[in-house]
C-alpha cells in the first residue's frame, strides 16, 4: 500500500491522462498517474497521424466538435509553453466529382456551425498552388488545421505535470478499483495499492474495463485499427500539408500526411477490431494503402518506405449501435468523485487539453480547488542539434562536448540529446522512449548505426543489466544476456576520441517489476513518496 | 566564428575505402589530407567482421576483418597520415559565390564544429543495410528482428547476445556469416530463407557458413508474417511463385525468438545527395567517370558507397585507383574529359564507371542481373564488338571486373556491356 492518499489518481498516461495531470497541477492537489506501459504514449496517443484537426468533421453540438475546436485554438500557445513541434500548415480535403463538391460544402457548413474558422473552397488552380503534387479538381482548405509531434506533445504534458508536482507510476496496470466506506477509492495495480479521493478514467483502449471497475458498466468499446506506412523524409517537401479525401463524419479516409519532422505518412486503414492489443500490419493493407494513396498523391514509391505502424482507436458504440461522441461523465449516483472518459478517439489528440479543462470544470462544480501558486506552465524545449544553425551548434559543443558526438547519423542526434532524454523528468528506461524523445533510430537506417550505442547508454546510465533492457513492451528484451562472461566491450560509449576510453561497467539493479512498493517513475517526486506497503 | 581550414583532400570515412585512398594519395605525394571517421576507431565495418577471408587479393593471405583493417591503419599511423575519429561530417557544400573550385565540408566532434575547404572530397562512407521497414514485411513489431549487421555488432563489439532460436531471411553474405556466428555462440539457426531462386551471397559462404553447420538454405521462400507482442515468438514463411509473390497455402509457422535480415545493402549516399551528386538508380551510388569523379567536380567516390562490392579487397583496390586520379586532379593535371557513356545491355545489372573518355585504360566493374552458366560478356562501341570474353559461370553475388585497354576504344560512341548465354554454333 502506498500510504499517502492522493487527491486525484489518473488511470492512463496517454495524451488525455497527461493533459489532465498537467491541467490539474494548476491546483494544489496531490496527483498520481498510473500507466500500464513503461512510458507515456506507447498506445493510441503515439500511434496516429499527428494532425491537429480543425473541428469540421464532427456532428454539431457534439463534444468532439466543441472540444476539437477549442483544442485547435489553444494548440499554438501550448506548443510555445510546452516546447513541442506544431505547425499550423493547413490541410486540404480533395475532391473530383459534383457529389464530392456538395459533400465538402456540407462539411464546410458543419465546420462553421461548430465554430471552426478559416474554411474555404479552393479551385484546382489554388489547390495546386497550395499543394503542387496533389491530384484533384477542388478542395476544402482548412487553414487552421495543422500537424504536431504526438510523442513530444504527450511527453511534454507529462513532464510539465511532473515539474508541477504530479507523480507518474509506470508499469502499473490497474487490476481493481474499490470505493471504501470512507469514500476513498482504492486502486489496485499489478504492483501496489493506491488510495485517492478522485479517480479519472483516462485509460484509452482500456476505458471500458476501467469503467466497469468503477461500477459504470455496459459501455461497448470496439477498436478501429489504423495501419500506416512511413516514407523517407526526402519526400516531405512534396507534402506541405495533410492531403485528405472527402470524409464522412465517422471516417476520414486514406490520407497522405506529414510529420513535423518531414516524413510522409500514408494511412489509415480504419478496420474494426476486437483485439485491442494486436499491432500487426497485414500485407493486403499495405497494398491497399499504396493503391489509395497514389490516387491523390502520385509520388508514392515503395523505395521510400521506412517503416509501417498501426494504432488502435477506442470507439464507443452507443445505444443506437453508432459510433458515439466522447463520453465524459461523473456518475454521482454510482461512482462519486470518479470522472469517466469513454471512447476518447480522434480528435482526442487535438482536444486533449480542452478535454482536461472540461473534466476539471466538472470536478470543480463538486469541489473547490485551491490554486497552485507555484504552477509553471513552461516546459522548455530541448534543443535539437540537427535543427540549429552552425553557430549555435558550435556554441553548444563548446558548452558541452557531448553535443559534438553524433550518435544517430540519419537524424543527426547527438549524445547530449540522448543523455538528456534518458535523464528527463519523466523516467525514460526504454529504447522506444529514447527514440520518441530524440528521433534517434527513426531515420532511414532505422537504428542500424546507432541502436547499439543507445542500448549501451541506457544500460550504463540507468544501471540496467543487459538481459533486462527493454525495447518498448515489458517483456520485449533485445538481449538474452552477454556473449561472454565479464563486461568487456570493444565499443565503449563514454570517453574521448583516439583510444584510452574508460570502460564503464554497468551497475546491476532493476528499474522495473517485482517491487511491491510503487516506484515513482518521476525522479523529481521520488523523495516525496512513501514507499512502504 | 567557425574555424575554416584549407585542405587538399578530405576523405569521408575511415573504412577499407577511405584507408586505401588515404595511403595511395600519400604515396602520390598528397600530404595535406585528412580522414574523417565517425566511429571512435578507424576500420569501418571491418571492425565487427571477425571472420576470416579478407586479404587474399591484397596480401595473399587470409585475414580477419580487424586484421585486414589493421594493416592499413598501421601504415596510416606509420606514415603519419592525419585522421580524426568520433567526428561526423554534417554537410558537403559548394562555397558561397564564384571562386576557386573547392568544397566546404562541415564536421562535428566533441572538439567542436569545423569547416574544411577541400580541393578534393573523397566519399568513402560505405553502405547500410536494408531494413524490415524498407521491405514492408507484414506482421507485428516485436523486439527480436535485427539486420544481420546489427546482430553482428551486438555480438562481436558489444558482447550482447540477441538470439537463441533464429530464422534468417535473405542469403546475403552477412546473413550467412551470422548463421555460422550465432551457431558458434550457442544459438540455433533453423534455416536461411531466400526469396530469389538463387543465393544472394558468395558460394564460399554457402559452403563454409551453411553447409558445414547443417543449416538449410530454402530458396524461393520469404517471411510473410511476424508474430509476437513483445519479444518475437515466431514467423510465418511461404513459398513464392516466379513473380516472387507468396503462394497461398504454403504458409509454415516457425517458432523462434529472433529474425535476422540479410536482404540487401544500400550505398549510404545521403551526404552525396545533399552535395548535389547525381546517383545511378541501378547502383544507388554516384554516377562516376573513369577517374571516380562524381557529377560534382572535385567530389570522388569509391568502395561500397559507389556500388556494393562482394569483397573488401576489391574495395581497397578501387579506392587506390580513385586516389591515383584524385591526386592528379589535386596536382592540377588535366584529366581527360569523359563524355562517353557506359550502358547496361542485356544481362547486366549495373556497370561502374558510367562515363569514360575513350582515351585511357580503365577498369570496368559489373554485376549480372541473373545467374548464368556458359555465357559471354561483350562490349560494343558504336554497335561494333570491341571485346568479348567467355565466362563459365556468372552469379549476381559476384562482382566481375575487366581491364579495358585504351587501344581498343574509340574516342567517340557510347559503350554497351552485355552478358548473354553462349550461342551454340
Amino acid at each position: 500500500m502506498n500510504n499517502s492518499v492522493y487527491d486525484v489518481l489518473i488511470i492512463g498516461g496517454g495524451v488525455v491522462g497527461s493533459a489532465c495531470a498537467r491541467e490539474l497541477s494548476r491546483w494544489s492537489l496531490k496527483i498520481g498517474v498510473l500507466e500500464k506501459n513503461l512510458d507515456v504514449c506507447f498506445e493510441t496517443s503515439g500511434r496516429n497521424t499527428g494532425v491537429c484537426h480543425g473541428g469540421f468533421a464532427y456532428d454539431p453540438g457534439s463534444l468532439k466538435a466543441r472540444l476539437c475546436v477549442e483544442g485547435n485554438r489553444m494548440m499554438g500557445q501550448l506548443a510555445e509553453e510546452l516546447g513541442f513541434s506544431f505547425r499550423r500548415c493547413g490541410k486540404v480535403l480533395v475532391g473530383n466529382t459534383d457529389e464530392e463538391y456538395e459533400q465538402l460544402l456540407k462539411v464546410k457548413a458543419q465546420g462553421e456551425t461548430n465554430g471552426a474558422s478559416g474554411l474555404r473552397m479552393v479551385d484546382e488552380q489554388e489547390l495546386h498552388r497550395l499543394v503542387p503534387s496533389v491530384v484533384g479538381k477542388f478542395a476544402l482548405f482548412s487553414e487552421n488545421s495543422g500537424i504536431l509531434d504526438p510523442f513530444m506533445f504527450t511527453v511534454a504534458l507529462a513532464e510539465n505535470a511532473v515539474q508541477n508536482g504530479a507523480e507518474y507510476f509506470f508499469d502499473n496496470e490497474v487490476t481493481g478499483i474499490e470505493r471504501g466506506e470512507d469514500g476513498l477509492w482504492t486502486v489496485e495495480t499489478i504492483h501496489a495499492l493506491f488510495r485517492s479521493r478522485w479517480v479519472i478514467n483516462a485509460a484509452g483502449l482500456g476505458c471500458g474495463r476501467i469503467s466497469d471497475m468503477l461500477g459504470i458498466t455496459g459501455y461497448r468499446i470496439i477498436g478501429s485499427k489504423d495501419d500506416y506506412i512511413i516514407l523517407d523524409r526526402r519526400m516531405g517537401p512534396l507534402v506541405p500539408m495533410p492531403i485528405y479525401t472527402v470524409p464522412s463524419n465517422t471516417y476520414m479516409g486514406i490520407h497522405v500526411s506529414l510529420t513535423t519532422d518531414g516524413n510522409v505518412l500514408l494511412g489509415p486503414t480504419a478496420e474494426e477490431t476486437d483485439d485491442l492489443s494486436y499491432y500487426g500490419v497485414a500485407r493486403h493493407n499495405l497494398d491497399y494503402l499504396y493503391e489509395e494513396a497514389v490516387k491523390i498523391w502520385p509520388h508514392v514509391d515503395r523505395g521510400d518506405y521506412i517503416r509501417t505502424y498501426c494504432g488502435i482507436l477506442p470507439k464507443w458504440i452507443d445505444e443506437n449501435g453508432k459510433i458515439g461522441d466522447f463520453k465524459i461523465e461523473i456518475r454521482d449516483d454510482i461512482a462519486p468523485r470518479a470522472v469517466n472518459l469513454v471512447g476518447i478517439e480522434s480528435p482526442g489528440l487535438t482536444a486533449s487539453v480542452a478535454i482536461a479543462r472540461y473534466v476539471i470544470a466538472m470536478m470543480r462544480e463538486r469541489e473547490t480547488f485551491e490554486v497552485n501558486s507555484s504552477f509553471d506552465p513552461v516546459r522548455p524545449r530541448m534543443p535539437r542539434f540537427a535543427e540549429l544553425p552552425p553557430e549555435e551548434q558550435a556554441r553548444l559543443i563548446e558548452e558541452d562536448p557531448d553535443w559534438g558526438e553524433v550518435i544517430c547519423r540519419c537524424e543527426k542526434v547527438t549524445r547530449a540529446e540522448i543523455l538528456r532524454a534518458i535523464h528527463s523528468p519523466l523516467d525514460c528506461t526504454t529504447m522506444a522512449g529514447v527514440k520518441y524523445r530524440t528521433r534517434s533510430m527513426m531515420g532511414r537506417c532505422q537504428g542500424g548505426y546507432c541502436q547499439m550505442r543507445i542500448a549501451r547508454m541506457l544500460e550504463d546510465e540507468k544501471g540496467i543489466r543487459p538481459e533486462e533492457l527493454v525495447y518498448m513492451r515489458r517483456d520485449g528484451h533485445p538481449f538474452f544476456g552477454t556473449v561472454r562472461d565479464g563486461e568487456t566491450s570493444a565499443a565503449p560509449v563514454s570517453g574521448t576520441a583516439h583510444g584510452g576510453e574508460p570502460i564503464s561497467a554497468p551497475v546491476s539493479g532493476t528499474v522495473h517489476g517485482g517491487d511491491p512498493a510503487p516506484v515513482p517513475a518521476t525522479e523529481a517526486a521520488a523523495d516525496t513518496t512513501g514507499g512502504a506497503s | 566564428m567557425i574555424h575554416r581550414q584549407k585542405i587538399d583532400a578530405l576523405i569521408v570515412g575511415g573504412g577499407p575505402a577511405g584507408l586505401a585512398a588515404a595511403l595511395q594519395l600519400y604515396r602520390c605525394g598528397i600530404r595535406d589530407l585528412l580522414i574523417v571517421e565517425r566511429e571512435r576507431q578507424l576500420g569501418g565495418i571491418l571492425r565487427q567482421c571477425i571472420h576470416d577471408g579478407f586479404g587474399l587479393t591484397q596480401f595473399g593471405e587470409t585475414l580477419s576483418g580487424p586484421e585486414y583493417a589493421g594493416r592499413f591503419i598501421d601504415e596510416v599511423k606509420r606514415l603519419g597520415i592525419p585522421f580524426v575519429t568520433n567526428t561526423t561530417v554534417l554537410s558537403i557544400a559548394a562555397p558561397e559565390g564564384s571562386g576557386p573550385s573547392f568544397r566546404i565540408v562541415t564536421t562535428a566532434s566533441p572538439e567542436g564544429l569545423k569547416e574544411y575547404a577541400a580541393k578534393a572530397v573523397i566519399l568513402a562512407m560505405g553502405c547500410r543495410e536494408r531494413t524490415r521497414g524498407a521491405l514492408a514485411i507484414p506482421g507485428e513489431r516485436p523486439t527480436g528482428v535485427f539486420t544481420a549487421g546489427v546482430a553482428q555488432a551486438y555480438i562481436n563489439l558489444y558482447n550482447r547476445m540477441p538470439a537463441r532460436e533464429a530464422v534468417i531471411l535473405g542469403s546475403g553474405d552477412i546473413g550467412m556469416i551470422m548463421a555460422r556466428r550465432l551457431t558458434l555462440e550457442g544459438a540455433h539457426v533453423q534455416g536461411v530463407y531466400e526469396v530469389m531462386p538463387y543465393a544472394a551471397g558468395l558460394p564460399r559462404n554457402i559452403e563454409q557458413c551453411l553447409h558445414d553447420y547443417d543449416i538449410p538454405l530454402h530458396l524461393s521462400h520469404t517471411v510473410t508474417d511476424i508474430h509476437g507482442g513483445s519479444r518475437l515468438t515466431g514467423v510465418t514463411v511461404s513459398r513464392v511463385d516466379e513473380d516472387l509473390q507468396p503462394i497461398p497455402g504454403t504458409e509454415q509457422y516457425i517458432p523462434c525468438d529472433t529474425l535476422i535480415l540479410s536482404v540487401g545493402l544500400i550505398p549510404e549516399n545521403e551526404l552525396s545527395l545533399e552535395a548535389g551528386v547525381e546517383l545511378d538508380p541501378r547502383t544507388r551510388g554516384a554516377l562516376v567517370d573513369e577517374h571516380f569523379m562524381t557529377s560534382v567536380e572535385g567530389i570522388f567516390s569509391a568502395g561500397n558507397v559507389l556500388h556494393v562490392h562482394d569483397l573488401a579487397d576489391y574495395v581497397s583496390e578501387e579506392a587506390t585507383r580513385l586516389a591515383d586520379a584524385a591526386s592528379a586532379y589535386i596536382a592540377g593535371d588535366p584529366l581527360p574529359s569523359c563524355t562517353l557513356y557506359v550502358l547496361c545491355g542485356d544481362g547486366t545489372g549495373h556497370v561502374v564507371p558510367q562515363r569514360i573518355s575513350g582515351r585511357t585504360d580503365f577498369r570496368l566493374s559489373l554485376r549480372v542481373n541473373r545467374p548464368m552458366e556458359d555465357c559471354r560478356i561483350t562490349l560494343r562501341q558504336n554497335g561494333r564488338e570491341i571485346l568479348s570474353r567467355h565466362l563459365r559461370k556468372a552469379l549476381p553475388a559476384e562482382m566481375i571486373t575487366l581491364d579495358i585497354p585504351s587501344r581498343i576504344l574509340s574516342a567517340d560512341g557510347d559503350l554497351t556491356v552485355s552478358v548473354e548465354k553462349e550461342v551454340q554454333s
